[in-house]
C-alpha cells in the first residue's frame, strides 16, 4: 500500500500518525467520561473555550499550551458560577460563556493578521505537526492516562452517583474542574488534527458507539480509545490519499464506525433488538 | 462514658428563606433502630441531608460519634429516598454494589477479590444475588432500591441512613431487610430510617423521631406511638388517623 510506504519514508507522515493516534486515544478515554457525565456540550464548549488563550500565547510568543488551558478552566469555572449563582440552566450558561471566549478569540486573532493560523486552529493539520507538538501530546496523553489510571474509582464514583461520593467524602466539586482540566488539556492535544470545530466528535463520537457495546465502564474505555484509535488511521489515511483535510476525514471515520455499531451492537444496536421483538412477537400469533 | 452515635442541637434548615426543619435538637445512642416519621412534607429527608451536611443548613451543630460529620463520613451509609442516576450507566449489579466497599479502599487502590466476595455476600442477603450481571437499569423499582440497600451493607458503616427504603419493596423483602437492620443494631450499629407506613413502625424500630417541621416527639416506640402524640404531627387528617387509631 502506497499509504504505508509513504509513513515509512516520511518523518511527517509518522509524526502525523502518532499524534493522532495518541489524540484518538486520549479523546476516546475522556469522551467516555464527559458522555456518561451528560456534558457533551460542555466538551464543545471547551474546545471553543480555548481559542483566546491559544491567541494570546502566540501574541506573546510562547507555547499555546498555558494559554488554552488557562483560558479553558477560567471558562469552565465562569459556566459553573453563573448557572449555580442564578437561574439560568446549565446548558444555557455553557451558550453564553463558550461563545464569548470564542468570539474574543476570533478577535484577537484578526487582530494579529494571521488568518492561516486560525484556519489551522479551526481546522487542525495534522500534516504539519511539528516535533514539539508531538512531544507535548505525548506529555498530555501520559497525564490524562495516569490521572484516569489513578483516580478511576473517583470518577467512577462521581460519574455515577455523584451523592453517594459527597456522603462519604468525595470532594465532588473539584472532581468536576479537575474534569475540566483533563478536558481541556485533551482539546489543546487534538488542535493540532482535528481543530477546535470538530475536537467535539472525536470526544464524544468514540464514546457514544463504545457506549453501545458494553455494560462496563473500563471496556467502554478500551472501546473508545480503539475506536479513536482506528478512526484517526482511516482519517489519516484518506486525508493523505485523496488530499483532504485531516480533521473531517477523522470525524467522518468515527461517524461511520458509529452508525455501524448503532446498526449492529449486539445488545443495542436497531437491527438486532428490532429483529428481537419482531421474533416474539411472531412466536406468540 | 460513650459518645451517643448523633447529637443534634437547635438544627436549623430552609430553601431559599422557608423554614423546613426549626429548631430540632435530640441525641441517639448507639444500637438502636430509630424511626423517623412525619406527614408528607414534614422535612424529614432535608433533616436527614442537613445532618449529613449534604444540603447547608442555618444555624445548629451536628455530632456524630462525638465528632464532626466531615471526620466520620467514611462509617456513614447513606441512601436517599430518591436516586438521582442515570438508570443506563453501564455498570452491572454486582458493580454498584463492590462500589459499597469504595470509602474503605486507599487511594489508587482497586477492589480485591475478597471486596468482591463481600459485594456477592452483601447482594445475596438482600435476596438478589441471580441478578448480580444485569445492567441496573434492567431490574424492576425494587429491585433497584434493594441494590442500593445491598450497596449500603458492603461499606461496613457505623451508621446507616436510609431514606423510605422500602418503597416499591415487596412485602417478603422488606421483612428480610428488617431483619438485616436488626442485626445490625445488635452488632452495635445505629440505624436511622424514614418510614412512611405507620402501621408496621411499632414492629420495626425501637425508638421514634415524629417530626413536622419541629420536633414534635422523640423518645421510645411506646412514648411516641400514641394516638395523641402523633396527632400533633398529622393535623387534619381525621380519617387518615381514624385509620390508624384502630391499629393502635
Ligand atoms: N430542593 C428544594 N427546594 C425548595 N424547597 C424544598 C426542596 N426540597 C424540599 N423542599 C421543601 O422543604 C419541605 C420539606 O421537604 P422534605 O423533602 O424534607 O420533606 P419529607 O418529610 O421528606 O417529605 P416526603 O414524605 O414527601 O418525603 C417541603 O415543604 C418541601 O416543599
Ligand atoms: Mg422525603
Amino acid at each position: 500500500m502506497a499509504f504505508i510506504e509513504a509513513v515509512m519514508q516520511y518523518g511527517f507522515l509518522q509524526k502525523a500518525l502518532l499524534t493522532s493516534v495518541m489524540v484518538g486515544i486520549i479523546c476516546g478515554v475522556i469522551g467516555c467520561f464527559i458522555i456518561l457525565r451528560g456534558m457533551a456540550l460542555m466538551g464543545d464548549a471547551i474546545s471553543h473555550a480555548v481559542l483566546p488563550g491559544v491567541a494570546i500565547s502566540y501574541m506573546l510568543g510562547v507555547n499555546f499550551f498555558f494559554g488554552a488551558v488557562i483560558s479553558g478552566v477560567i471558562t469552565a469555572i465562569a459556566i459553573g458560577f453563573v448557572s449555580q449563582n442564578s437561574r439560568i440552566k446549565h446548558d444555557t450558561s455553557i451558550g453564553i460563556m463558550f461563545t464569548a471566549a470564542f468570539a474574543s478569540g476570533i478577535i484577537i486573532i484578526t487582530m494579529l493578521k494571521s488568518s492561516t493560523d486560525l484556519y489551522h486552529i479551526l481546522f487542525g493539520n495534522v500534516l504539519a505537526v511539528r516535533s514539539s507538538d508531538m512531544w507535548i501530546t505525548l506529555g498530555i496523553s501520559l497525564i490524562v492516562l495516569g490521572a484516569v489510571y489513578l483516580f478511576y474509582k473517583e470518577l467512577l464514583v462521581t460519574s455515577f452517583d455523584p451523592t453517594m461520593g459527597a456522603a462519604y467524602g468525595l470532594p465532588v466539586r473539584f472532581i468536576h474542574y479537575f474534569l475540566m482540566t483533563l478536558l481541556t488539556m485533551v482539546t489543546v492535544a487534538s488542535l493540532q488534527t482535528v481543530g477546535i470545530v470538530l475536537v467535539v466528535a472525536m470526544l464524544i463520537t468514540p464514546a457514544a458507539a463504545a457506549y453501545l457495546l458494553t455494560e462496563r465502564l473500563w471496556v467502554m474505555i478500551f472501546l473508545a480509545s480503539g475506536i479513536g484509535v482506528i478512526s484517526s488511521i482511516t482519517g489519516l489515511y484518506f486525508s493523505f490519499t485523496y488530499n483532504l483535510a485531516s480533521g473531517a476525514t477523522i470525524v467522518i471515520s468515527s461517524t461511520a464506525i458509529f452508525i455501524l455499531v448503532f446498526l449492529f451492537s449486539p445488545k443495542h444496536g436497531l437491527i438486532w433488538k428490532t429483529l428481537k421483538v419482531k421474533k416474539k412477537r411472531a412466536s406468540l400469533v | 462514658m460513650k459518645d451517643p452515635a448523633i447529637s443534634i442541637q437547635d438544627l436549623h434548615v430552609s430553601y431559599f428563606g422557608n423554614e423546613a426543619v426549626k429548631g430540632v435538637s435530640l441525641s441517639v445512642d448507639t444500637g438502636n433502630l430509630v424511626g423517623i416519621i412525619g406527614p408528607n412534607g414534614a422535612g424529614k429527608s432535608t433533616f436527614l441531608k442537613a445532618m449529613l451536611n449534604l444540603i447547608p443548613k442555618d444555624k445548629g451543630a451536628v455530632k456524630v460519634l462525638g465528632r464532626p460529620i466531615t471526620e466520620v463520613r467514611k462509617s456513614i451509609a447513606y441512601v436517599p429516598q430518591r436516586n438521582d442516576i442515570d438508570w443506563d450507566f453501564p455498570i452491572t449489579v454486582l458493580d454498584a454494589v463492590l462500589i459499597g466497599t469504595y470509602p474503605h479502599l486507599k487511594l489508587f487502590r482497586r477492589p480485591k477479590k475478597k471486596d468482591k466476595e463481600w459485594a456477592k455476600e452483601c447482594l445475596q442477603r438482600v435476596g438478589m444475588q441471580e441478578l448480580s450481571k444485569r445492567q441496573i437499569g434492567e431490574l424492576s423499582g425494587g429491585q433497584q432500591q434493594r441494590v442500593f440497600l445491598a450497596r449500603a451493607l458492603a461499606q461496613k458503616a457505623d451508621l446507616f441512613f436510609l431514606d423510605e427504603p422500602f418503597v416499591g419493596v415487596d412485602v417478603s423483602s422488606e421483612e428480610t431487610i428488617v431483619n438485616i437492620l436488626k442485626e445490625l443494631c445488635r452488632q452495635g450499629k445505629t440505624v436511622i430510617v424514614v418510614h412512611h407506613d405507620l402501621s408496621k413502625a411499632n414492629d420495626y424500630f425501637n425508638q421514634l423521631i415524629l417530626l413536622n417541621k419541629e420536633l414534635i416527639s422523640f423518645g421510645t416506640v411506646e412514648e411516641v406511638f400514641k394516638p395523641e402524640v402523633i396527632s400533633k404531627a398529622y393535623q387534619g387528617q381525621f380519617t387518615f388517623m381514624k385509620e390508624i387509631g384502630v391499629t393502635l
